[in-house]
């Protein structure tokens, strides 16, 4: 799995933090910042659940 | 599924008159059963709004995502919330750090200066702080023996405190400020009264701001104030600082304080699951979060108005028409991907609900509201685990009346 994360576009509601907080952090003013751009399986589901959620459709998934 | 984006009225339209907002319901924690009505028949139609006018009521969880998403539903051509309470007949023009009525670009400018103090993180530091609040509300209430109201002593101070403190507002103010909130939130106030109330806020807010420059705190509103005063393309004028600082103050105490009352009589109404939460603390996190969505305080959902024809789930939406994204409804939808989306289950994985909107306008403060009400939750049902209702379950008094579902008061025992 390949992850990008718009930034521009990042409304810093953190639920991407809750779902996935492995793959996702918050820099000090909020906005989501993209740790691994190629999580391991296990972390899949998480990610999957973080692009579902986040509000801003910030997050995109492409399958490897 | 529509396949036309042609509105077609029926002949039953052209005679009877529209429907208003569901608003009658028949469990005071579920909303109005006339809504799985709608979402299988009609999932976008048309309601009258009580002040004149009409307008679409979204109910199903696709389309209420999509339309808040969707830029081209505007928050800045409308105004409150039309469709349960009369507007001013003038369309005022929002004004600058009015979140909830600016759209792209303007919103991100104004949200995200107050964003870095709602981060995961940030909340996560405020936990010992909001367990220290809570503990000492539940050392008074065990101290009065009971009964006590659970919305006097232990919601609202909690929220209250907590709010106050982060933006660096005076607790002793708050009989000031819960009471505007009042006044805000009741669907049965004129437009002249809510925009007294408005006022008012905006001036105790003013008075702050002032003073706060004079002599700054460790507090949000001096933050800002000073990132302001230092950077001269800061779009934070007084004007601004004062209306991020009313909407924050109101928006931080009341929707939480709503939600920590509804969800204590929404477990002593399911005691199994008030029991699993006894038992089980580390269920409290998946637990809020369905608590969120069952409930689904903002009652009346989110309202936007069209800046261009626009299909939605098959319907054309045409420029200038107001839209209602029915939250509640949208929560109880089996398309939400849960099983059995009207029973309450605080053991399930969290749904991805749309309790707190969706689109780039979902409620800032949401960790905050998370942490406020895991930590008081647990801390409420550990310390009385016989908690009980003080008085018959029809005499609670619901906010039906209210923008922002809830009880007026919970009368408790343990």
């Amino acid at each position: 799995m390949r992850v990008t994360l718009d930034q521009d576009k990042c409304c810093g509601a953190g639920t991407c933090v809750l779902s996935a907080p492995d793959v996702f952090d918050q820099d000090d003013d909020g906005i989501a910042i993209l740790l691994d751009p190629t999580p391991p399986a296990h972390l899949a589901a998480g990610v999957r659940d973080a692009a579902t959620r986040c509000p801003a459709a910030a997050i995109r998934l492409e399958a490897e | 599924m529509n396949e036309t984006t042609v509105n077609e009225p029926t002949t039953n339209d052209a005679v009877s008159p529209l429907p208003g907002m569901p608003r009658v319901r028949t469990c005071p924690f579920s909303p109005a059963p006339e809504y799985a009505r709608l979402r299988e028949n009609a999932p976008i139609s048309q309601i009258a709004f009580p002040g004149g006018g009409s307008g679409w009521l979204v109910t199903r969880y696709e389309d209420v995502r999509a339309m808040l998403a969707d830029p081209r539903f505007s928050s800045s051509l409308g105004m409150g919330a039309p469709h349960v309470r009369p507007v001013p007949a003038m369309l005022e023009k929002p004004r600058p750090g009015a979140l909830l009525r600016l759209d792209e670009p303007e919103h991100t400018r104004y949200r995200r200066p107050v964003m870095r103090a709602f981060t995961v993180k940030r909340v996560q530091a405020l936990r010992p702080r909001i367990q220290q609040i809570v503990d000492e509300c539940l050392d008074a209430m065990e101290r009065s023996g009971g009964p006590v109201d659970l919305v006097a002593e232990l919601a609202l101070p909690v929220t209250s405190l907590v709010i106050c403190e982060l933006l660096g507002v005076d607790y002793e103010d708050r009989d000031t400020f819960q009471g505007l909130a009042g006044q805000l939130l009741a669907i049965d106030a004129s437009p002249e009264q809510t925009q007294a109330a408005r006022l008012e806020l905006g001036l105790f807010i003013a008075g702050l701001v002032a003073a706060k420059r004079e002599q700054p705190g460790e507090d949000l509103l001096s933050t800002l104030i000073q990132e302001a005063d230092a950077d001269q393309d800061s779009p934070l004028t007084d004007e601004a600082l004062t209306i991020l600082g009313s909407l924050l103050l109101i928006a931080g105490h009341e929707t939480t304080a709503n939600m920590i009352a509804l969800s204590t009589l929404t477990l002593l109404h399911h005691p199994g699951q008030f029991a699993a939460l006894h038992h089980n603390p580390s269920l409290v996190q998946g637990a809020v979060d369905e608590l969120l969505r069952y409930l689904t305080i903002i009652q009346f959902g989110l309202t936007r108005v069209a800046t261009e024809d626009v299909t939605l789930g098959g319907r054309l939406i045409c420029a200038g028409e107001y839209v209602i994204a029915a939250l509640p409804s949208a929560n109880r939808d089996p398309a939400l991907g849960i099983d059995a989306p009207d029973r309450l289950d605080v053991t399930r994985d969290p749904a991805a609900h749309v309790a707190f909107g969706y689109g780039p306008h979902q409620c800032l403060g949401q960790q905050l509201a998370r942490a406020e009400l895991q930590i008081t939750l647990t801390s409420l049902i550990q310390r009385f685990p016989t908690l009980r209702l003080a008085v018959p379950p029809e005499q609670v008094p619901y906010r039906d009346d209210m923008i922002i579902y809830g009880v007026h008061r919970l009368p408790v025992t343990w």
